[in-house]
């Protein structure tokens, strides 16, 4: 048996003190200690992309990390980036188009896409496509949520539609 | 599924990783990046009793260029290596190559030295350490050994290191001023492990190979610089050359069936990967089908 | 959109002013599942929640002749570990079968395996611990001694009289036959100039769904009532048939549905675990919750589609089809799944092939065999991916054969638009379709010509595009001929109850199911709509058996169609209450006044006269004002289901454009078109999300997905590495346009969308790739179609 290590990180802008098992990895500890369930998980090989979260400012797969790699980081989940109004606008044009049915791909879409247009705040349809090539959705089709990045590509860099 | 459980270690020296592996061998498993070894335990392929969690040695990070050197610290991360003004300048092929790695969310905490070390046959950088004439570091609690890549890859997640060695880092020359580079591989979708791949380095003079190093990937228990490629060097290419080096390396082949391909259909993806290079390094469009018609 | 309404009485009520139908509007309540903060059945956790994992036979096929379980229940955190003899005290097996598939026999499932596992993956025993992790570790101390049998995986010997039987009982491994033979085919080859044969190789799918399945079952013993949580499309059939193998009265079940991460079908089942966590929560007297991990749900959620079907179509010159043939042979697993059966799909194939055109001449034979393998059910579109594949298939070759373009060969036997009503030869009843019209938008949306153009001048450079088109009829609006003749306890029929509350606002609770469509939307927008209410203001309850109406829940496309009319109904009667009470307030008739925007007004000048939640305080909280002799009723219930047609067909046509490489054999989507006609669309947008997502589903059917057993009957390929799903690189845009025929049956005119795009879109990129290959003489009738078989048709390899 392992005893449980303690552990000291930020989630969403909140000092969070734990203790955690080894083998517990990042999405479970968010999930199940934290209770911040938005984090979703799809197939805890890192395929999916459902458990995509933040790490340091850095898009990563929650189910490939154990949350003791995650001491001392900064953790930002859907929850934190929804609070904070960063992807305020990306989550309307995700309304407005449509670009969610389930719902369960979405946090780890819209973290996906939210990193994108961080680096590059004018991709093209196909660098979009690209960018979230490894976000699984089986409900869309993938169109509708392309559609809703470009129309936020657009209203944030003040284009016309 | 969940892993089982293990001793978790974090060891804040190289020295220290070292006397862990030492005394444990294979009950332990080194963590780097985690992103090849936590799916494996996530899906109990294995269960190690102790993992050793190298994150914390900043030694083995870094880029430093020394002369005709550049050392690449075995904890840089793929998307360090993707950003890296150096690499870019002095290693383009890697610049390329670790772009078609996995996924954005995967390269930003894969690391090389964790890729090479787990060497996966279907993996871009241990090629692409073939292809650039790569020196592995290693470093056991004794010595520090340096292992050329064509020692370096042994056979399916096998590599020339011992149990209780770690990576600690990968050196690569310095490209040459006028070197070229081709990377291509085939995957049924973006970022997923290649059908068969290929990485090549080389140099051009008044369009003849002074230097040609072409390395597959994917088409067999690990990366392959393709001898059939010596051919080509040094003198002009004829389609009629190109055809020989290609049977040749048919020869010098000997790809895998799995669930993604048949050995017949890799060996075909690796002949045509070999004629787009060269045709490709060379600037030679014609050279780059066979001329077979419908 | 174009649309080209049926001007009848049956649409005044929709052209109100205010209404929502027609019109994209958001979802509501997005806002939650973009945040993070849905509830799924994966988030939830009750007090004395504890987890169950399943131990699996790593057998395809196994008497299990011991189980030891004594070290498992000494290792941390194990609340109980369980085999299926002493869970068979708690739950009661069951057989899939329905009367209506006559000759279907299937034998009976237990919960968990008890003498004899069946299929890799069965479950054969269950650990209870406190979490997942220390579950896992107790179940590979689980000592089993398994006496492995022959597996049977080959569907094509099956039937062999070498070949072992799975269930002596049944006598052989036929789990059900069905031959037709319609018109005068034997005549109708005769009469041809050209007979083609194929024969039809489809993969085993499985749905994959982001969210694997997961129950939280929580029997309360002081209560005696079982909660269970689930993501099921079908909350009621649920409730009846835990109860029913429970032992208990439907009134001591209730099934809640939150929010659901993507069913498609695989959801709408009666799986094994998912009752031996019922029945363990009740056994243990404390919530059990139960997640499939990804390979588990690889190898138990259902599969599908696994098919081979050869073909036989004759033509005239002329390009007259004279007749369709096929014999289809389909491969489930050891048990036909409960209750919908595992013959439905097959039964589908023959009902669908040919649907569209106009012979007469049809003879088919389907049997479905059982296999060692995982169970299959119905799955999006439920067999119409293999009849419209099939069907579209032949019709493209016969065009090849006799040198027509696949365009002219559809026009000259698609059914005529004016033909309606008719019928197919295997007895399916068209109310209305338009095929022509659908054809012709669809041309125009492509720009077919300048596409043939464009392939042509390609061709010489040695690039090879192809335009595969596929016509599609579709099922939707089941009623009970599907399920309830047969003696399954399924509703066909569904409810909706609409009530306005204290502060006028208007509460609907309606037993359809969400699972992302926007079933809670479409709700909202037809009450809003007859109400004369702004959305805003409509809540719609849903996935609650204690909190709603009794009804099917959302399957076969019936959600809009059938749920869409209940709440159309009984916004209707809320109505007439309203104005009725309005109009004694107001000293007026009810004939005078209407609702918009919230307020009751003059129906000629729409004048505000009095605001609903005025109306609304005064019924409930001063109804001493009233005059005397009237009691307001603030909340009617309507219950619907189609009674005329068995079901409301559909019809679309689909268009693939894409490329092949020669040298590679990969393939490239470069578009995708859908026209569809399902009748009035209540909400644009959603309608043509629901195509996209299944069109790509269809999508990945064409090009990558398969399930890969072995002859041992392993799953080789059990997890998201190795099955290849299609992600945002590989798939197109598609392009989506409409033509609307209401069904004339209901009011709204509704029929279904959901599962269309899946039934046609495989058929369109194998139709396409065929004529991408024309000029290598290259014909493929399987699929996935990937590299390796693009490459080995064409003898590159």
């Amino acid at each position: 048996m392992t005893a449980p290590l303690p552990i000291s990180l930020d989630v969403n802008g909140e000092r969070i003190d734990a203790h955690v098992l080894p083998r517990l990895n990042l999405a479970d500890f968010l999930r199940e200690h934290l209770h911040l369930t938005g984090t979703h998980v799809g197939c805890e090989h890192g395929v999916c992309g459902a458990c995509t979260i933040r790490v340091n400012g850095e898009i990563v797969r929650a189910c490939l990390m154990l949350a003791v790699q995650a001491d001392g980081s900064a953790v930002e989940t859907i929850e934190g980036l929804s609070d904070s109004g960063e992807i305020t606008d990306l989550q309307a044009a995700f309304r407005d188009r449509n670009a969610l049915q389930c719902g369960y791909c979405t946090p780890g879409m819209l973290i996906a896409a939210q990193d994108l247009l961080k680096q590059n705040p004018e991709p093209s349809r196909d660098r979009i496509r690209e960018h979230l090539s490894g976000n699984y959705c089986r409900c869309t089709g993938y169109q509708a949520i392309v559609d809703a990045v470009e129309a936020t590509v657009r209203s944030r860099t003040g284009r016309a539609a | 599924m969940k892993a089982s459980a293990f001793t978790y270690a974090r060891p804040t020296s190289v020295a220290d990783a070292l006397g862990l592996l030492a005394a444990h061998g294979d009950n332990a498993k080194v963590l780097s990046g985690g992103q090849s070894l936590v799916p494996a335990m996530n899906l109990r392929l294995i269960s190690p009793d102790l993992i050793v969690d190298i994150g914390g040695l900043a030694e083995l990070r870094g880029i430093i260029v020394t002369g005709d050197v550049i050392r690449i610290g075995a904890l840089t991360r793929h998307v360090d290596v993707l950003n890296s003004p150096e690499i870019a300048a002095y290693a383009p092929l890697l610049t390329e190559a670790v772009a078609h790695v996995a996924h954005p969310a995967i390269r930003n905490r894969g690391t090389i030295g964790g890729s090479l070390s787990h060497a996966d046959p279907a993996a871009e950088l241990p090629a692409c350490m073939l292809a650039l004439d790569a020196t592995i570091v290693a470093r056991g609690r004794n010595c520090e050994r340096r292992i050329v890549a064509a020692d370096f890859f042994r056979g399916i997640f096998q590599t020339a290191l011992s149990a209780d060695e770690l990576l600690v880092a990968v050196e690569l020359p310095r490209a040459q001023e006028r070197s070229t580079y081709f990377f291509h591989e085939f995957t049924r979708r973006h970022g997923d492990y290649a059908l068969a791949g290929l990485a090549a380095q080389a140099l051009v003079e008044d369009g003849i190979f002074v230097d040609l190093r072409p390395a597959l990937f994917a088409v067999g228990d690990c990366p392959v610089l393709a001898k059939a490629a010596n051919t080509l060097v040094g003198v002009p290419i004829t389609p009629k050359r190109l055809s020989e080096a290609l049977a040749a390396l048919a020869e010098e082949l000997d790809p895998h069936t799995d669930q993604q391909a048949t050995a017949a259909m890799r060996g075909h993806f690796a002949g045509l990967l070999l004629r787009r290079c060269v045709s490709a390094l060379l600037g030679r469009p014609e050279l780059s089908s066979n001329g077979r018609a419908a | 959109m174009t649309v080209m309404p049926v001007k009848t009485e049956a649409l005044s009520l929709l052209d109100r002013p205010n209404s929502y139908i027609g019109k994209t509007v958001p979802r509501p309540n997005l806002d939650r599942l973009m945040q993070g903060r849905g509830l799924y059945v994966s988030d939830l956790e009750l007090s004395r929640m504890a987890h169950v994992v399943f131990l699996r036979s790593p057998h395809a096929h196994a008497r299990i002749a011991a189980i030891d379980v004594a070290a498992a229940k000494r290792m941390p955190g194990v609340i109980a570990v369980v085999t299926g003899k002493e869970l068979a005290s708690v739950i009661t097996p069951w057989v899939g079968v329905l009367s209506h598939l006559k000759g279907l026999k299937s034998a009976p499932q237990h919960a968990i395996a008890i003498d004899r596992a069946c299929w890799q993956g069965e479950a054969v025993a269950a650990v209870v611990a406190t979490n997942r992790a220390l579950a896992e570790d107790a179940t590979e101390a689980v000592q089993v001694e398994y006496e492995e049998l022959e597996a049977i995986t080959d569907m094509r010997t099956a039937l062999d009289l070498q070949t072992p039987v799975i269930h002596t009982s049944l006598g052989d491994n036929l789990a059900f036959e069905r031959v037709l033979d319609a018109g005068h085919v034997d005549q109708g080859f005769a009469s041809s100039d050209e007979v083609v044969e194929a024969e039809f190789v489809f993969g085993r799918h499985t749905g994959v769904t982001l969210e694997p399945r997961a129950v939280v079952a929580d029997w309360n013993a002081a209560e005696a009532r079982l909660t269970i949580y689930q993501g099921t499309q079908a909350p009621h059939m649920v409730q009846n048939i835990a109860a029913l193998h429970l032992g208990l009265q439907e009134s001591q079940v209730r099934v809640v549905c939150k929010d659901v991460g993507g069913s498609f079908g695989i959801k709408v089942h009666i799986y094994a675990d998912e009752m031996a966590t019922y029945a363990l929560s009740k056994l243990l007297r404390r919530p059990i919750k139960f997640v499939a991990d990804r390979v588990e749900s690889f190898n138990t959620d259902i599969h599908a589609r696994d098919h081979l079907c050869k073909g036989r179509i004759g033509v005239k010159r002329d390009g007259t089809i004279t007749a369709f043939e096929i014999d289809d042979l389909t491969g489930i697993g050891p048990y036909s799944m409960y209750p919908r059966t595992s013959a439905i799909e097959a039964n589908q194939v023959v009902n669908l092939v040919g649907g569209p055109y106009v012979t007469k001449n049809y003879r088919a034979r389907a049997r479905v065999v059982f296999q060692n393998k995982n169970v299959t059910c119905q799955y999006r579109a439920v067999g119409h991916p293999i009849a419209c594949s099939v069907t579209e298939g032949l019709v493209d070759l016969a065009a090849a054969r006799i040198g027509m373009d696949p365009v002219d060969i559809r026009r000259r036997n698609l059914i005529a638009d004016d033909a309606y009503p008719c019928g197919s030869p295997s007895g399916l009843k068209f109310e209305k379709l338009s095929h022509h019209a659908s054809l012709n938008k669809l041309l125009g949306m492509m720009n077919y010509d300048a596409l043939r153009a464009e392939q042509a001048e390609l061709r010489s450079k040695n690039i090879h595009r192809g335009i595969g088109i596929a016509s599609v009829i579709e099922v939707t609006n089941p009623s009970a001929a599907f399920y309830g003749v047969g003696g399954a306890k399924i509703s066909s029929q569904d409810g909706v109850a609409v009530r306005l509350d204290a502060q006028g606002a208007v509460i609907c609770h309606t037993s359809i199911t969400e699972q992302g469509q926007g079933s809670e939307s479409m709700t909202a927008q037809i009450v809003a709509s007859m109400l004369g209410v702004s959305m805003e203001r409509v809540r719609v309850v849903l996935g609650d058996t204690d909190n709603t109406p009794y009804g099917g829940g959302t399957w076969a496309s019936r959600g809009a169609g059938i749920g869409g009319e209940a709440a159309l109904q009984a916004a209707k009667v809320l109505r007439k209450n309203i104005l009725d009470v309005a109009a004694a307030i107001l000293q007026a008739t009810a004939a005078e006044l209407d609702i918009a925007d919230n307020v009751v007004v003059n129906a000629t000048d729409g004048a505000p006269r009095i605001k609903l939640s005025e109306l609304a305080g005064i019924v409930y909280f001063r109804p001493d004002t009233l005059p005397p002799g009237i009691q307001p009723e603030l909340i009617a219930t309507r219950h619907y289901v189609p009674r005329q047609y068995p079901f409301a067909f559909t019809n679309g046509v689909q268009a693939s454009w894409l490329e092949v490489d020669t040298d590679t054999g990969f393939i490239r989507l470069l578009k995708h078109w859908v026209v569809e006609d399902c009748g009035t669309i209540i909400n644009p947008q959603l309608v043509d999300e629901q195509i996209r997502g299944g069109v790509v589903q269809g999508l990945g059917a064409a090009l990558f997905e398969k399930c890969i057993y072995d002859e041992r009957g392993q799953l080789t390929n059990a997890n998201m590495a190795d099955y290849l799903v299609p992600m945002s690189g590989e798939m197109p845009d598609i392009d989506v346009g409409h033509v609307v025929s209401p069904t004339l049956e209901s009011e709204l005119g509704a029929k279904g969308a959901g599962e269309a795009g899946t039934a046609g879109a495989a058929a369109a990129v194998a139709n396409a790739v065929n004529d991408a290959l024309r000029p290598f003489r290259a014909i493929i009738t399987e699929i996935p179609l990937t590299p390796q078989v693009i490459l080995t048709a064409l003898g590159r390899i």
